[in-house]
């Protein structure tokens, strides 16, 4: 299997903090690849270095065979922020088929995205009006235009209640099984069940890298919570 | 560029704006009742045909650069600039999105005020109205422009609300319409040389005074729109992909 996303050394720098020293990773193609780890660990930044918006200090973040941010990728690459990225003085609809334009995607397209996100009832309310979970999928809705290759999604199921998060899960599954690579961002640890593979980061360094059996397998235990803390204190021991 | 993505970004632009109705009543009211205020200040008509018809030109210009401002913040800190620049949008995409839908709002803006102007308040001018919208509409445009430039100068919206007096004002101060720029003292004259509101509000005299359309009103237009283009393009080059 080719790689989708390939990052070697990786050092960024924000704010005088080094916020990522020195990371190397890969993402599979067609996987669903989860980025755990407690907040302030870097996982915004790690995501924002594959859109290719962050600036960075040194080393390579190769994206889909190009370096990311280069021009050829931006139809390719889909992106969601932690707050959702939508206007909020227009209706879902409306933004929906703003970003299909901007993507090269279809009217009929964007109606397709916001059903898949389970907003086909909100679809000509205002995203101000919107709860917090729906302007998420609203979000997420604009990012599924123009079939991305490589969708980034920052902590995309926050707030969300637990049917819709399964719903988004299935989505993501079943999107990777036609062949999407997905990067998924959250700090719930019962999500990484659901990856293909985790990558656990903390203050900007990956201290595990890994299928979750294989996680579950190390470290002796089925509860993801426990496992993630004897990695850490694994790490830190170190 | 693309054609597409412009016109769906003037649409969108258009389409924010008229779900607000309460910002397209004070867009397209304000500069009518400030122009029937004035009037009635000066209560005289040959008074209110030499400040009001300059004041047809300013006024469009500061609430497009207000609004601009603010618009361009909005998206620069709700992370939609963020997106947009990850997609395949070009940078002038954007700008010229805005642009238009701007300047379709500042069209009807200033037609509705220049119209209120003559048929309301008989405002007499010696050349067509025509080219007083024309030059009205070209000064909200050149608002416009120069809100979006100095939106990226600020970190938030109280910022941005304090670029109108700082760039807008001084502006105001020296453009002729206080005192003729050559009774000013000589530097001051020059400052207003090189600021754009002095061309606005001279072309819009240029057109009460004189039937045919002048040379000077053309250079006047000429600078008014070259500034634009210039404050559009350094614009652009505040709009980074990549930030820290």
């Amino acid at each position: 299997m080719q790689e989708a996303v390939d990052v070697t050394d990786l050092v960024v720098t924000r704010g005088g903090k080094e916020v990522l020293n020195g990371l190397t990773c890969s993402v599979r193609q067609g996987s669903v690849t989860g980025l755990l780890g407690p907040s302030g660990s870097g996982k915004t930044t790690l995501m924002r270095c594959l859109v290719g918006v962050q600036i960075v200090t040194s080393g390579s973040v190769r994206v889909l065979g190009a370096a990311a941010g280069s021009a050829g990728l931006r139809h390719r690459v889909g992106y969601v922020t932690q707050s959702p990225s939508v206007y909020s003085d227009l209706t879902v609809a409306e933004n929906a088929r703003y970003f299909a334009a901007v993507l090269g995607a279809s009217g009929t397209a964007a109606d397709k995205a916001i059903a898949d996100v389970g907003l086909k009832e909100q679809s000509a309310q205002l995203v101000a009006t919107l709860s917090g979970g729906q302007r998420t999928r609203a979000s997420l809705a604009c990012a599924l235009l123009g079939d991305p290759e490589l969708l980034i999604l920052d902590e995309p199921t926050v707030g969300l209640d637990p049917v819709l998060r399964e719903e988004l899960w299935g989505m993501f599954a079943s999107l990777a099984a036609g062949g999407t690579t997905l990067v998924v961002s959250s700090h719930v640890m019962d999500e990484a069940g659901r990856c293909d593979r985790i990558l656990l980061l903390r203050d900007g360094a990956l201290i595990a890298d890994d299928s979750p059996d294989a996680l579950r397998h190390a470290a002796g235990t089925d509860d993801l919570d426990r496992m993630f803390l004897s990695l850490i204190q694994n790490a830190e021991a170190a | 560029m693309s054609p597409t993505i412009t016109w769906a970004t003037a649409k969108r632009v258009l389409t924010q704006l008229s779900h607000d109705h309460r910002t397209v009543a004070l867009l397209v009211l304000v500069p009518s009742l400030l122009m029937v205020l004035l009037r009635f200040v000066f209560d005289d008509d040959a008074v209110f045909d030499s400040i009001g018809l300059p004041l047809l030109g300013v006024f469009p210009l500061i609430i497009m650069f207000l609004i601009t401002s603010v618009a361009m913040l909005r998206e620069r800190t709700s992370g939609t600039l963020e997106r947009l620049l990850s997609t395949p949008m070009h940078k002038l995409d954007l700008l010229l999105g805005y642009g238009i839908a701007f300047a379709v709002a500042a069209a009807i803006q200033a037609a509705v005020a220049t119209g209120t102007a003559y048929l309301l308040l008989d405002l007499d001018t010696q050349g067509a109205w025509g080219w007083v919208v024309a030059v009205a509409v070209s000064n909200a445009v050149l608002g416009m422009a120069l809100g979006l430039l100095v939106s990226a100068f600020a970190r938030s919206e109280f910022q941005a609300v304090q670029f109108m007096p700082a760039i807008v004002l001084p502006q105001f101060l020296t453009c002729g319409l206080l005192i003729a720029r050559d009774q000013m003292a000589g530097w001051l004259e020059a400052i207003s040389n090189v600021l754009p509101m002095s061309y606005a509000v001279e072309g819009l005299q240029e057109i009460g005074a004189n039937s045919d359309v002048t040379g000077t009103l053309v250079r006047d237009l000429a600078v008014v729109l070259g500034t634009t283009v210039i404050a559009l393009g350094l614009g652009a080059l505040t709009l980074r992909r990549r930030s820290g």
